[in-house]
């Protein structure tokens, strides 16, 4: 079976049909305006974990879904409560 | 060809001590290489490789061994003819095999955009002492006759191609054979010992910290795979790094030698014949990144189907085993070599898919920076300050994989 990915209007849908989105942050350490820019940029933090990601359903709903995802397992997570 | 060399390589474990010169973290190729160029070249010895698994268990013996030069820009094709240059003298230096099979390696266009794309890169080769050479359809047919290079009719048809002295080599047999090198020396190479964090003192990295306690370090080195990201953190060093999984799988043996190394970059694909037969096959990493070491139906199916309609021959061939790594993709697929801005801590990262060909002359470079001070100008536009200074090397159209 295909990865698939849970869409709150289409239901699980292939991943083909979908583009990632990564969700820049900033750490708040980084003060410096410029340097702020340059890891806005261009730094990851590559998390190993739970992460929360923005992925546009391009081939279907053409909607942007917020959705959070373990990295370590590669599987979609229910989101943490808040 | 379906002999196997099988010498006798001593490898001597040690325990380690409680202060070091130079920590690495790391056991793959890459950091084993450092240690080795820092013992044979620089004559320090004085020097730890901390490897949280077995040596060579991560990207080292998980890649697909090509070793090329062919790339896209002066500074990377001088950088990687440097270590495929080096990668020929090695066996004769370590006194061990390392399976070392130059082979040629047929990289395919199927459109316009990449008839232009292989004859700028048999250009930028043989400007910077690459050899690559630009072939037309008749002239591929010539060399790889297996090729249909009609594609079934189903994929564009093959407009051209750029032949390099591509080769391959036993992934295991370097890491094994430059970790004996750097053993005998008096290098220390401790497996099974994960490092839980960096020692920071006054802004500067002066050792590790493992579960059997900490480590001091004159200067600790990151040679990790996967979690440099991680590494780099605890130094307060942050990285332009995503981990992207990419499989491969080899099928059984294939009676005949089959020479070249045959990829398209248009069709997303790579096939070259392994010392044992096999044929290996990889493809592009995965849209997301994660440290997922599954494999894939998708890839499977998608990737057989286009090796199968541009080679026929492998129609007849089973799979045998299926595997991914974990690459660490730069922003501009280039490599990512030496200081960090952090006293005591450097870096050799973003190896992406493109780390095993590099691993001599990465570690030869970061040796000589760590024992001079000065960084050599072969590693020198990979400097991780390249991306503040609006100075990135964008190589993609050589990564091969993505």
């Amino acid at each position: 079976m295909s990865f698939r990915i849970p869409c709150p209007t289409c239901g699980d849908r292939s991943i083909e049909e979908w583009v990632h989105g990564e969700i820049p942050t900033v750490p708040d350490s980084i003060t410096d305006p410029d340097a702020r820019d340059v890891d806005r940029g261009y730094m990851h933090t590559n998390a190993a974990g739970v992460v929360r990601e923005a992925w546009f359903h391009l081939f279907g709903c053409r909607r942007w879904v917020t959705l959070w995802r373990d990295t370590t397992a590669d599987v979609f997570v229910d989101a943490p409560p808040e | 060809m379906n002999e196997f060399p099988e010498s006798e390589i001593e490898l001597m474990w040690s325990e380690p001590r409680s202060t070091y010169d130079v920590v690495i973290v790391g056991g793959g190729g890459h950091g084993l290489s450092t240690a080795y160029h820092l013992a044979t070249r620089h004559g320090i010895t004085d020097v730890l490789v901390l490897e949280a698994s077995y040596i060579g268990s991560g990207n080292s013996g998980r890649n697909t061994t090509v070793v090329r030069s062919n790339y896209g820009i002066p500074e990377a094709v001088r950088f990687y003819q440097h270590s495929v240059e080096r990668y020929r003298g090695l066996e004769e230096e370590t006194g061990r095999s390392m399976m070392h099979d130059r082979k040629g390696l047929l990289w395919m266009a199927h459109s316009e955009a990449g008839v232009r794309r292989e004859r700028a890169r048999a250009a930028v080769n043989q400007a910077f002492g690459a050899e690559t050479v630009y072939l037309e359809p008749h002239e591929i047919a010539e060399v790889c006759p297996e090729i249909d290079l009609g594609c079934g009719g189903e994929f564009p048809e093959v407009m051209g191609a750029s032949y390099h002295q591509g080769a391959t080599a036993r992934h295991d047999r370097v890491v094994w054979a430059l970790a004996e090198g750097a053993m005998r020396l008096g290098v220390h190479v401790v497996p099974h010992t994960p490092v839980t964090g960096l020692v920071v003192d006054g802004g500067r990295v002066v050792g590790v910290e493992t579960p059997q306690g900490r480590i001091g370090a004159g200067v600790v080195v990151s040679a990790v795979g996967g979690n440099a990201n991680r590494l780099a953190d605890m130094a307060g060093v942050r990285l332009p790094i995503k981990t992207h999984p990419l499989q491969a799988y080899v099928t059984n043996r294939y009676a005949r030698s089959f020479d070249p190394i045959v990829a398209s970059g248009d069709l997303g694909f790579y096939v070259s014949q392994t010392a044992r037969g096999q044929m290996l096959l990889g493809a592009e990493i995965d849209r997301q990144p994660s440290y997922s070491r599954r494999a894939t139906h998708d890839l499977l199916a998608s990737l057989s189907h286009r090796a199968i309609t541009v080679l026929p021959f492998m129609r007849d061939l089973r799979v045998l085993r299926q595997w991914a790594g974990s690459c660490d993709m730069s922003p501009d697929y280039s490599p990512i070599i030496g200081d960090t801005g952090v006293d005591g801590f450097l870096v050799t990262t973003g190896w992406g898919t493109w780390g095993f060909k590099a691993i001599p002359a990465g570690g030869e470079l970061l040796a000589e920076r760590i024992a001079t001070g000065i960084t050599p100008a072969l590693i020198e536009p990979f400097a991780l300050d390249r991306f503040e200074r609006d100075r990135t090397l964008a190589d993609r159209g050589s990564a091969g994989t993505h």
